[in-house]
């Protein structure tokens, strides 16, 4: 049996981080290798870059009809300011993950499953900080598998230009590893950074 | 793909071979589309200087025997009624992609819409009759905008599309048929000799074979009111005429060119009628209150102009209440009570955009009247 419950996942950051292209991604795989119904919609500002943006996805075995992400289960976030703004309509139970760097979550927001890692400086590692999305993709495949993890990775090949194609795909792999071995208990994550 | 490359790629696969615009959120993806793709077909895409420019060269492509569109939101819609009015005038096959954003005037660019159904209707100046579809989903992106060149072609007149920033800007699959498989309606030629040929002279469904310009024919393109032979003709009997035909060729024809989805109507007490994004919560909203128990239906909008008089006439006396959902302060329900006719209550569940509308708030209507309130 198909799953039939929706998956909501909110991704959050700024313009010019690529959080648009990371739920086209995972809107994409899901679709056209994983043959489920997904939507993404996204929110942004008039800027063209810096402002806060946001791409919802909704990934499920039957018809969306709603495609708004009100109350997501999985809310990642790549900006401090987006997970100021967002972090409120993540849902009890729900998981948060955000980039380690970037983000200094609060002391109580450990009540949900979390998960950091830093995707920018990884990106910035394998050669430049556009790949941040990707690395999280990778990362996001390995401690919330919500797409088959070799269809994010044809996806991606789809998306992106011909010449980064194996950076891209280093930077999948490079969160995903990281990922799999926090899930595994292989490396302690680092600590992550509080707000007063 | 989201919703504005579905509505370049339905265009292609119709045949479309110009488009002339402007860009403008949230409808400049299909600008930039068409922009890629229209090379690679031996197509023209023009960036024009402006809206205006934009509608005129769409219009000037069609006499030239292409098919041509533009695309576009609120604050250039507005650029392009005068030529919208020339297009119906001349009637000049052609279509026009609103994706429309919350207005007044630069309103809010990344924030959806539908304010824009009486403009779509009456924005231009005289008086005349109008086709404009309503989307809900880059499938329908793809299938309407097919569907807007057919009826554009058939008809002789500029089709409108009336999309909305999240249909435009939502990606979901969108399944392209077979070549084959695609419905293409090309306008209708002259069967007549050259020398007998007038331009404006209808047949009897009251629809005028069109020659191009360069096909050899003489013609004569006017936006003043003209004679057969499209010459200007500058008293009120042709007025009367011209008019006339540019009316019934429409509303003669309504029952080809309207088209609904019909959702549970058979038994339905209280009816939801909407369009665009808007139908998509509205059928959340008929499950959920069909889960509850209440019996609710849905009427989907897919042609907007002309409305669906008829069909609204004959369901009100069975209904309880009837609801319009929508995206503006109360549009086309305006045009929903004008028909109803007080056979039984109506009420809007709308605002003036910038968010799509929650399900829960169309159930919320839904379950009040069904309770006999509005």
């Amino acid at each position: 049996m198909p799953d039939k419950r929706e998956r909501h996942i909110l991704i959050t950051g700024f313009g010019g981080q690529g959080i648009v292209m990371a739920g086209d991604i995972l809107g994409k795989a899901a679709t056209l290798y994983d043959h489920k119904h997904a939507t993404m919609t996204q929110n942004y500002g008039p800027e063209a870059r810096g402002g806060a943006c946001s791409s919802q996805v909704i990934i499920s075995g039957e018809e969306i009809l709603f495609p708004s992400v009100e109350e997501p289960e999985i809310l990642v976030c790549m900006s401090q300011e987006a997970y100021t703004k967002n972090v409120k309509s993540l849902r009890p139970e729900g998981t948060l993950i955000w980039d380690t760097d970037l983000v200094h979550t609060r002391k109580t927001d450990m009540h949900y499953k979390t998960f950091h890692i830093p995707s920018t400086r990884f990106a910035e590692q394998l050669g430049t900080k556009m790949m941040a999305n990707i690395v999280m993709l990778g990362f996001l495949s390995a401690v919330e598998p919500l797409v088959h993890s070799e269809a994010l990775k044809k996806t991606i090949m789809d998306s992106v230009p011909g010449s980064t194609k194996d950076n891209n795909l280093h930077a999948f792999n490079k969160g995903r590893e990281y990922g799999t071995s926090i899930i595994k208990g292989l490396v302690k994550a680092e600590q992550a950074k509080h707000q007063e | 793909m989201n919703g504005d490359e579905a509505c370049c790629e339905g265009a292609l696969a119709v045949g479309c071979r110009f488009f002339a615009g402007y860009p403008i959120t949230p409808a400049t993806e299909i600008a930039e589309a068409m922009s890629r793709r229209l090379p690679q077909l031996g197509g023209i895409y023009i960036q024009m200087e402006d809206e205006i420019a934009s509608m005129a060269a769409i219009l000037g492509a069609s006499w030239g025997g292409v098919k041509s569109m533009t695309s576009t939101s609120g604050p250039g819609f507005s650029l392009m009624m005068e030529n919208i009015g020339l297009g119906i005038c001349t009637e000049t096959p052609c279509v026009v992609c609103n994706v429309q954003r919350a207005g007044p005037s630069t309103g809010l660019p990344t924030a959806a819409g539908q304010g824009d159904m009486m403009q779509a209707r009456w924005g231009s100046h005289g008086h005349y009759e109008i086709i404009a579809l309503s989307p809900s989903s880059p499938q329908e992106m793809f299938d309407m905008t097919i569907r807007a060149f057919n009826l554009s072609e058939y008809y002789r007149l500029p089709v409108i599309i009336l999309a909305d920033e999240v249909v435009g800007h939502m990606n979901e699959r969108v399944i392209i048929p077979r070549e084959d498989d695609i419905e293409i309606i090309n306008r209708r030629k002259p069967t007549v000799s050259r020398e007998d040929y007038l331009p404006y002279e209808a047949d009897a469904d009251g629809i005028s074979p069109m020659a191009n310009c360069g096909d050899g024919y003489r013609i004569h393109v006017t936006g003043l009111t003209h004679d057969e032979r499209g010459y200007p003709a500058m008293n009120a009997k042709a007025q009367e005429q011209m008019v006339t035909r540019l009316v019934g060729k429409i509303r003669n024809n309504r029952d080809k060119i309207i088209s609904t989805k019909n959702f549970y109507l058979d038994d339905a007490e209280v009816v939801v009628v909407s369009y665009g994004i808007s139908a998509r919560s509205s059928m959340k909203a008929v499950r959920d209150a069909r889960a509850e128990g209440i019996k609710a239906g849905l009427i989907k909008l897919e042609t907007i102009w002309p409305f669906p008089e008829e069909l609204i006439r004959s369901i009100a006396p069975q209904a309880k209440a009837m609801i319009m959902a929508e995206l503006n302060g109360g549009q086309m329900v305006l045009e929903m009570e004008r028909c109803v006719g007080g056979a039984c209550p109506v009420s809007l569940v709308g605002n003036y955009g910038g968010a799509i509308l929650h399900p829960n708030l169309i159930l919320g209507a839904i379950s009040k009247a069904a309770r006999g309130k509005t």
